[in-house]
């Protein structure tokens, strides 16, 4: 047995690992201060949901904790090839964490194919299980393995531990009824039981959910839990596992509070119930189906008791159609998609710009264009959000930073399409989306005031005194318009995407209004109030790293390791990106240089440029991959000593 | 018709009467002088005050074109879109808010054309929608191009050699798209326009109300031959529920099926087929006799066309279905409690 040491230590934020042996039994416990686990399949071998439910358990036991889901956009690739492979990348620690980590420290290999794809991003000395039943020669032919790299010594640089873990499941659920096919799928729950027993992972949470997941098939319950203890079982008595691990809970790293793990789609989804909660208003969804977006619709539409509506559209173009309708009628309207619904939306956006009325667009983005790769992610949609629209058509953005921070970017898109009667976008990706961190569950007390009033009466009196209503009359701070649902007496008026007068809204081609009107429209979002960006220069430092969206958590591991190592480096993250904060010009001035890394060509960098003409540096990476840390952190260090 | 009744008892009703005038929005209408949607903006103005719903309860949502400048005129509350998307806007905005009466102004162009979909798909979910479908058979506000139910051949400024495509026929469409009210109605005849309008506003679901509009700039008298008195009794077949599909001077003719095919055809009535002529049933279950008199009118010629009521049958409408789901919810698990949403079933204490 090897140890564990965090060779990859993406943080640098003085935690040692320790390695303390304490005798428990026969065998030895170490403590780690953080790993990195990666359980690798065919995607049909469960390989998601047994890192979920890992994942759980390590929530649970209290460690901070960061995940990478990663699979293929074939539902059933062809089993045992290399494009079939699906994995699940979860670091634990006993301290603040940022990232998935950038190489595992353990890999679960189901078969050759899981072997092969992953075994590049592991470092020397890093734990591979792999289910040898597997490994056949025409299985390990099909990936290109000419001899067995179990046996060949290619993986003599590793602590390899073979296990037959389709056998031994078949084996430890030879009392049930079932095929042998049947039995062999529950070898996720083995390989679950080895692990939760390797790291000493709480097991009531997982049973509890396997009985809840098969509660119509107890039976099949009962052959899935036999086989996540044996798998348990077999890491507590085989001698070829004569360690285990232990990684204290991260007490430190959080705020005294109540926490559960979510992802980022889930936390997007609560934030849109939340923000329904805060306005007093129905939520209503107009979604069409699309990767990365549809688990959003999924939660939703299980929320019904909230007076939530979800509405399956025809098409995308449906979908923000009947949110714009229900924006229409009082409701908080949203959309759900990614970047090619993104572009099938825009007439309907520049429309909602028109109406000006309040509606969420939220953007999963994925790679692109085109289709690209549906279930990577990317953060190329930022410049279709801002400009991808006919005519001058101003949408503020807004982009959560990490999973849980998607729960109060939703807030707080809410908040600006609400109180300035707007379409705003939401800008996620695949990588928040999918992947999961603790949150601290908020006191209700603590959420934002979305109260909105509609229109009532009358808000104009013409020259002869007569009270009338006019639906393009502006607050004059937000320069928000009234919103008048249909059903209140006395406010009848119509609405539409021809220009409309200045205060009556009346159809008007008069060349001054309509550059009067487009001016307006560009000074109401230009003027929202959006708070300062904050900067982190704790030494002065000469170059400031800015960024935008998902990349917070590699930015700021690298920017802890460049300080660790003595550097000197300001980082700075934008939730808004239109508009851009006030200070954010003053900021940049203070830097003699400016780095953006970003996971598009340089989109942010584009703005930044053109806005304030800062010679911000693009660094970039495209591979629907997020940010590893340490190469990141190459980079900034590469730009510091430029 | 008692379910039309319990759909429109959501709509708050009018206190007191109204007249037309209080459907005239004080926007100037511009069409063009001879247009037939003056007509059609008459009739509606003219039947709001019977259907006597509250004006601000009642929604028209239109998506581009000629036609679709229709809300602008009106008096109640309204919105023109873009093209095609309004039956789309219309269904977020009737299944979130079941006390309105929403309906879509569109033309041949927007609801066939680019915004065919969405046409389809409201018919077959039954949103509670009244699609007025103005069909001139040509792209007026685009200055004359042919349109989806122009006639093969049609001459036009993108078709100097005459169209290519086969035109939709939108009742046998509608009935393919599973729509549980559609009628057929022209712009000059008020009477049977005002007849068409309230039966479609007392069916529950999507009504879709085809109605023959003149085009007198470029598509003048595309449907004279059912309008000019003479010609159009041998071509216009009026349906009425429950009565012989007879039509032509003094009833000479009549629909009949055929017993080899099935299909129905024209004949002349005679005292020994008489018994034989079809009697309208617009509430037949199965769609198959209204789509085979949809089939009846010569696409060219346009003899043999029927008005009226096609087809009218009750259907769970999904405004309904989707508030019984949201009811339904809240009796099994309790009205929604955020906090417990948020803290779900796992969580753990840090402690300070």
């Amino acid at each position: 047995m090897t140890s564990q040491v965090s060779s990859t230590a993406e943080q640098a934020d003085g935690a040692v690992v320790g390695e303390q042996r304490t005798a428990a039994g026969a065998k030895d416990v170490r403590r780690l201060d953080r790993v990195i686990i990666r359980f690798a399949g065919d995607s049909g071998d469960g390989m998601q949901l047994t890192g979920d439910r890992f994942t759980s358990e390590t929530a649970s036991f209290g460690n901070d904790l960061s995940t990478l889901p990663n699979f293929p956009a074939e539902i059933r690739a062809p089993a045992g090839t290399l494009p079939g492979v699906s994995s699940f990348q979860l670091h634990f620690a006993d301290h603040d964490i940022l990232t998935p980590g950038d190489a595992p420290n353990v890999l679960v290999a189901m078969n050759p194919a899981a072997l092969k794809a992953n075994l590049g991003d592991l470092p020397r000395g890093a734990e591979i299980i792999v289910n040898t039943d597997e490994f056949t020669k025409r299985a390990m032919q099909k990936v290109g393995y000419d001899s067995s790299p179990l046996e060949d010594g290619s993986l003599d640089g590793y602590s390899l531990h073979p296990v037959p873990l389709t056998t031994l499941t078949v084996e430890a659920l030879g009392e049930f009824d079932l095929t042998r096919k049947e039995a062999e799928r529950s070898k996720n729950m083995f390989a679950l039981g080895l692990l939760s027993w390797m790291y000493h992972r709480p097991t009531e949470g997982t049973e509890r959910f396997l009985r809840s997941k098969f509660a119509k098939k107890p039976e099949i319950a009962a052959a899935n839990i036999a086989a996540y203890r044996a798998g348990w079982n077999f890491g507590e008595t085989t001698e070829d596992f004569a360690v285990s691990y232990e990684v204290a809970p991260a007490a430190k790293a959080f705020p005294p509070g109540v926490y559960r793990n979510i992802s980022g789609n889930l936390a997007l989804s609560y934030g849109l119930i939340a923000a329904s909660r805060q306005a007093d208003l129905p939520l209503y969804l107009g979604s069409y189906p699309i990767t990365p977006a549809s688990d959003i619709l999924h939660e939703l539409s299980r929320h019904k008791n909230f007076g939530v509506r979800t509405f399956q559209a025809e098409d995308e173009i449906a979908g923000i159609g009947a949110a714009l309708g229900a924006a229409f009628g009082g409701s908080l309207a949203v959309t759900t998609t990614s970047g090619p619904g993104v572009a099938l939306k825009s007439e309907t956006i520049g429309l909602a710009v028109s109406l000006e009325l309040p509606l969420l667009i939220v953007d999963i983005q994925r790679g692109g264009p085109s289709t690209g790769l549906p279930t990577k992610t990317e953060q190329a949609d930022l410049l279709q959000a801002m400009y991808g629209r006919n005519g001058e058509a101003p949408v503020p953005v807004v982009a959560p930073r990490t999973p849980a921070d998607c729960f109060d970017a939703a807030l707080e898109a809410a908040r600006i399409a609400l109180a300035y009667r707007t379409p705003v976008f939401l800008l996620s990706d695949g990588y928040l989306a999918n992947g999961s961190e603790p949150w601290r569950v908020p006191d209700l007390q603590e959420l934002p005031d979305l109260t909105v009033r509609f229109a009532q009466g009358p808000n104009h009196a013409l020259d002869d005194g007569t009270e009338v209503f006019w639906p393009y009359k502006r607050d004059p701070r937000t320069l928000a318009r009234p919103w008048a649902i249909p059903g209140t007496p006395g406010l009848e008026h119509r609405i539409g995407g021809i220009e409309k007068q200045d205060g009556t809204g009346n159809i008007s081609y008069d060349p001054a209004n309509h550059d009067f009107m487009v001016r307006t429209r560009q000074a109401k979002i230009d003027g929202i109030d959006v708070p300062d960006v904050e900067v982190d220069d704790p030494d002065g430092a000469r170059t400031l790293v800015l960024g935008w969206g998902s990349t917070y958590g590699p930015i700021t591991a690298a920017v802890r390791r460049i300080r660790k190592e003595g550097g000197r480096i300001a980082q700075a993250h934008l939730r808004h990106l239109n508009p851009f904060p006030r200070n954010l010009g003053t900021v940049l001035e203070r830097y003699g240089k400016v780095v953006v890394p970003e996971m598009n060509l340089g989109q942010l960098a584009t703005l930044i440029r053109a806005k304030y003409l800062v010679d911000a540096r693009s660094h970039n990476q495209v591979n629907g991959m997020p940010f590893k840390a340490e190469q990141l952190a190459a980079a900034l260090k590469e730009a510091i000593d430029d | 018709m008692t379910d039309a009744n319990a759909l429109l008892q959501l709509v708050p009703k009018a206190e007191g009467r109204q007249s037309m005038k209080d459907f005239k929005s004080d926007q100037e209408v511009r069409w063009c002088p001879g247009c037939g949607d003056y007509a059609v903006l008459a009739a509606v103005q003219g039947f709001m005050p019977q259907l006597g719903l509250a004006k601000e309860n009642i929604v028209f949502v239109s998506g581009i074109g000629c036609s679709s400048r229709f809300p602008y005129y009106l008096n109640t509350y309204g919105m023109h879109s873009i093209h095609g998307r309004a039956p789309a806007i219309a269904t977020g905005l009737a299944t979130s808010r079941r006390d309105l009466s929403v309906w879509v102004v569109t033309g041949d162009g927007d609801a066939l054309s680019i915004g065919g979909n969405h046409l389809i798909h409201a018919l077959r979910r039954n949103v509670n929608l009244k699609i007025l479908l103005f069909n001139n058979r040509i792209y007026g506000l685009t200055k004359g191009q042919y349109s989806p139910t122009s006639e093969v051949g049609k001459i036009t400024k993108s078709t100097p050699m005459g169209s290519l495509d086969a035109p939709f026929n939108p009742v046998s469409l509608a009935i393919g798209a599973e729509a549980s009210f559609v009628a057929r109605t022209v712009d000059s005849d008020r009477k049977h326009l005002t007849e068409v309008l309230r039966q479609a506003a007392d069916h529950p679901g999507t009504a879709l109300v085809e109605i023959y509009q003149n085009c007198n700039i470029f598509n003048d008298g595309a449907f004279e031959v059912l309008k000019d008195r003479q010609q159009a009794e041998e071509a216009v077949i009026r349906l009425e529920h429950g009565q012989p599909i007879r039509f032509g001077a003094d009833g000479s003719k009549g629909v009949v099926r055929d017993p080899a095919t099935g299909d129905l055809r024209v004949v002349a009535v005679t005292a020994e087929n008489e018994a034989d002529v079809l009697v309208h049933d617009a509430h037949a279950a199965s769609p198959t006799t209204a789509f085979a008199l949809s089939r009846l009118a010569d696409p060219n010629t346009l003899h043999n066309t029927p008005i009226g009521v096609f087809r009218s049958v009750g259907r769970p409408v999904y405004d309904t279905l989707m508030a019984d789901q949201l009811d339904t919810a809240v009796e099994q698990r309790g009205k929604g409690d955020l906090a417990a949403l948020l803290a779900g079933g796992d969580t753990w204490t840090v402690v300070g």
